[in-house]
């Protein structure tokens, strides 16, 4: 893939992922809302989540979207506030990528 | 009537102090970036531009004053200059409009080298013209025929609205971008890149998509709107790259990036 092509993919992927954490985070902010009114323990969280395909699927979504939105826009930071360029810049935001990936997915085991 | 009137507004004007106005005009201090603010003392006119007021100083207080301007009327945007922290064409900013609390403070354009005083060195800002493929490719390169131009289409619409681009160098001075990643383009070659793209007559409009698809081209915009802001010319340069942004998109989607 060309310069170009990486340049657009990213700008379009950064969008599209902005749409899907929009709607996910509102879900996420709402459910603990409702979750803390009658105090908040592990047990009552795991009871929710554990077995349950929906919140596997809404917090696996999550965390694909949040890897690659935040690690394009680092890109982005790093690249306008930094200066960085070439395989350096895309080096770190693949590190942060997949570090993202590995905890949050590693999160999302314990919970589902 | 008209003798007797010019007769008591003349006794009014010598029996009031002049009014004054005081301005601060960026000197270089030989060449380069480095300099100070220099102040002077100028008469108060009505209907008076901050143009007239470097005019004045330049001829009647400090002939070493540098500045660039040309036709005085809002034609050519050669009189681009920072009033008051703000870029502006000075020959249409009223003083009256612009000055705070009596001051008038007038600095080069932004993000452009300084020559010397108040006049920067555009070259940067047209090359990158060059670099957005901002040029004007004819279908038919003989121009044989007479193109049909559709005004009523939304491709002829959408280059309207970015075609009256002068060049001042005021959406660019006024870029936040373009100070953070200096090989930012720029709205005013990405808006010609939209005039270009949106023009039927003109025969590579993906050369034209391709070369503002870069990491420096039209994606780089954070849409902060200063360039349609500031333009003079009322302009929307932003929308202008919004339209790059779509335009980029589909053209990958079809494969022709």
């Amino acid at each position: 893939m060309n310069d170009t092509r990486l340049e657009v993919w990213l700008f379009i992927i950064q969008r599209l992922t902005a749409m899907i954490l929009g709607p996910l985070v509102i879900i996420h902010l709402a459910t603990m809302i409702y979750a803390i009114q009658g105090g908040l323990s592990a047990a009552e969280i795991m009871g929710r989540t554990q077995g349950s395909l929906v919140w596997g699927v809404i917090y696996g979504l999550f965390v694909v979207a949040a890897a690659a939105h935040g690690a394009i826009g680092l890109r982005q930071i790093a690249r306008e506030a930094l200066q960085w360029r070439g395989a350096v810049l895309n080096s770190v935001a693949v590190v942060f990528c997949l570090g993202v990936l590995c905890l949050g997915y590693r999160a999302v085991g314990g919970l589902v | 009537m008209v003798g007797e009137h010019a007769l008591s507004e003349s006794e009014h004007t010598a029996s009031e102090p002049e009014k004054t106005l005081k301005v601060e005009i960026w000197r270089s201090d030989g060449e380069g970036e480095a300099g100070a603010f220099q102040a002077y003392e100028v008469p108060h006119m009505e209907s008076q531009t901050v143009l007239d007021v470097v005019t004045y100083v330049q001829r009647k207080l400090d002939p070493s004053v540098s500045y660039r301007f040309a036709c005085r009327v809002g034609m050519c945007g050669s009189c681009a200059m920072t009033v008051n922290g703000k870029p502006r064409w000075t020959c249409r900013s009223h003083v009256d409009d612009v000055a705070e609390d009596g001051l008038i403070q007038v600095a080069p354009l932004r993000n452009m080298p300084v020559i010397k005083d108040l006049a920067t060195d555009m070259t940067v800002f047209f090359d990158k013209w060059k670099k957005a493929k901002a040029q004007f490719v004819p279908v038919d390169g003989d121009a044989s025929e007479f193109a049909n131009v559709d005004p009523d289409s939304n491709e002829r619409k959408a280059a309207n609205a970015g075609i009256e681009c002068l060049g001042c160098g005021v959406c660019y001075a006024a870029c936040d971008v373009v100070e953070w990643s200096p090989e930012y383009l720029g709205p005013a070659a990405l808006n010609r890149a939209w005039t270009l793209v949106n023009d039927v007559r003109d025969g590579d409009p993906d050369g034209h998509l391709r070369a503002v698809a870069t990491d420096a081209g039209c994606h780089a915009c954070h849409s902060h709107q200063n360039c349609t802001r500031y333009c003079p010319a009322s302009l929307n340069p932003t929308a202008a790259i919004a339209g790059l942004k779509r335009k980029v998109f589909g053209a990958v989607l079809k494969g022709r990036l």
